[in-house]
Order: C-alpha cells, then structure tokens, then sequence
C-alpha cells in the first residue's frame, strides 16, 4: 500500500504540468518513503526525514517556485521524441536491473520488520559519536561552507 | 518482509527520478527528480541494514548501525546540495529570466 502510494506519487511528481503539484506530490512520495522508515523500525530516520526533506527543503523549493513566480507558458514543453526517448531509456534500465537481480542470493534473504532496536536515537547516536565523529565534525563544515555559498551567491551582484 | 520487494522498489523509484531527468526541462523539476533518486537510495541503504542484523543475530547489536548513518549523512550532503543549487537556480533566473535548461548550453552568453 503505503509502495503504491510511493511509486504513484513518483510519477506525478514528473509528469504534473505545474512545478507547484509536483513539490507537493514529491512531499507525498517522501511521507511514503518515511512510512516505510517506520515499518523498518528506524524511527529516528523517518523522523529526520520528514523534518528535513518534506519540512526544510519542500518549504525551500516551495519558496523558489514563488519567488520566480514560473507561469505556464514559460515552460514550453520539450519535444515529443525526447521525452519518448526519455521514457525508453528509463524504462530500459528499470528492466535491465529487474532482470539483472531478480534471481540472485538475495531471495531467501530478509529485512527485519517492526523489531530491532538499531534504528532508535541511543544506538545511533552512540554509534555517530564513536565511530563516524571525524564525518559529523567534517559534514558540520561542509554545512557551514553550503551556508556561506549560498549567502555568497544570492546575494545582488 | 523479503528484501526483494525494497530493493524493487526503490530501483522503480531511482527510474522513475531517471525518466524525470531526461524528460523534463525545468531545472526545478529535474533537481527534485534527483532528490527523489537520493531517497530511493536511502530507502534501498535502511533496508539492507536491517537485512544485515538480522543476518547477524541478536548477539552482535550494533551490525547495521553503519548503514542508517550513511543514510543520515547522505540527507546532510543533500540538504547543503539543495541550498548551494537554489542559489544557483536563483541567481540564473536572476541572468537569463528562464529556468530552462536548453537555453543553458553556454557558460558564458
């Protein structure tokens, strides 16, 4: 159910005409995604990405679609054989990687649903702050460096 | 839950951000296409490192912790991605008052 919901609101999000339905189908597919975070038991990703992706940068996309105010005559649509093109290829890889893992040893495999407690806050947060502190501490910068770049560059030149 | 059907799912999702890529000319649009593909990813990281501690029993509990924090910094690198190219999207607007991508074929016009 909740892939259906995902997979169909994917497909809205490239095909709606208007940029502003498609953000907001692409918040569905991310509420879908996070349900699936939930059902996995990784409760603190789910949480994360429902504040950051379809709080933080939905509001950001959001925001730039006002703000250059994108009416729809200007975006003319591309030509017919380029998107047919498109689709084809698309199309081709999806069923060249079907094919490719469908009879793999993943098969008897399985993911462990609504149980485990690797997902919660303490084991990750132990976790992040042994081993992966050196990444945490460098992605802190990567963030402050983006932060700058974006000041930098949005500012009126 | 099979890992089969995860990994379906997001290789669908990964194509459908592909297909979006290659058809749309909106640089919005193809820019959320690609967040879409990161999402598929993650999904696709989360579900392997559930797989991987069941493998692993209930001796050892931390195996899989390692995959559900590159999911976290995969959201970290996408969250300065996504405020570096608005910035971009924004100022390129500001130039050519389009935000096609066809008529971005030239650094310099």
């Amino acid at each position: 159910m909740l892939s259906v919901v995902a997979l169909f609101a994917a497909l809205m999000v490239i095909t709606s005409k208007n940029p502003v339905y498609s953000v907001l189908w692409l918040i569905v597919t991310f509420f879908a995604i996070s349900g699936h975070y939930i059902l996995l038991n990784a409760q603190f990703l789910a949480i994360v990405n429902i504040i950051v992706y379809a709080g933080a940068i939905m509001v950001l996309f959001l925001f730039v679609i006002m703000l250059i105010n994108l009416n729809k005559e200007s975006e003319p649509s591309r030509n017919r054989w380029v998107k047919m093109a498109g689709a084809v290829a698309g199309g081709c890889l999806l069923l060249v990687i079907v094919a490719a893992l469908k009879n793999t040893e993943f098969n008897d495999k399985s993911a462990e649903v609504v149980s485990g407690d690797i997902g919660l806050i303490k084991n990750l947060g132990k976790e992040l702050f042994t081993t992966f502190v050196v990444p945490f501490e460098i992605s802190s910068i990567l963030f402050l460096s983006a932060m700058v770049g974006a000041v930098l560059m949005g500012k009126k030149d | 839950m099979p890992i089969n059907y995860y990994i379906f799912l997001s290789i669908a999702l990964f194509c459908i951000g592909i297909v979006g890529v290659l058809t749309r000319r909106n640089a919005i649009i193809i820019f959320m296409c690609i967040e879409l593909m990161l999402n598929a990813v993650n999904l696709m990281f989360v579900a392997f490192s559930k797989m991987h501690h069941l493998a692993a029993g209930s001796g050892a509990s931390t195996v899989g912790t390692d995959g559900q924090l590159f999911v976290f910094f995969i959201m970290v690198v996408a969250a300065a991605e996504v405020s570096v190219g608005l910035a971009i999207i924004v100022m390129m607007y500001r130039n050519i008052h389009s935000v096609d991508v066809n008529f971005l074929n030239r650094l310099k016009h």
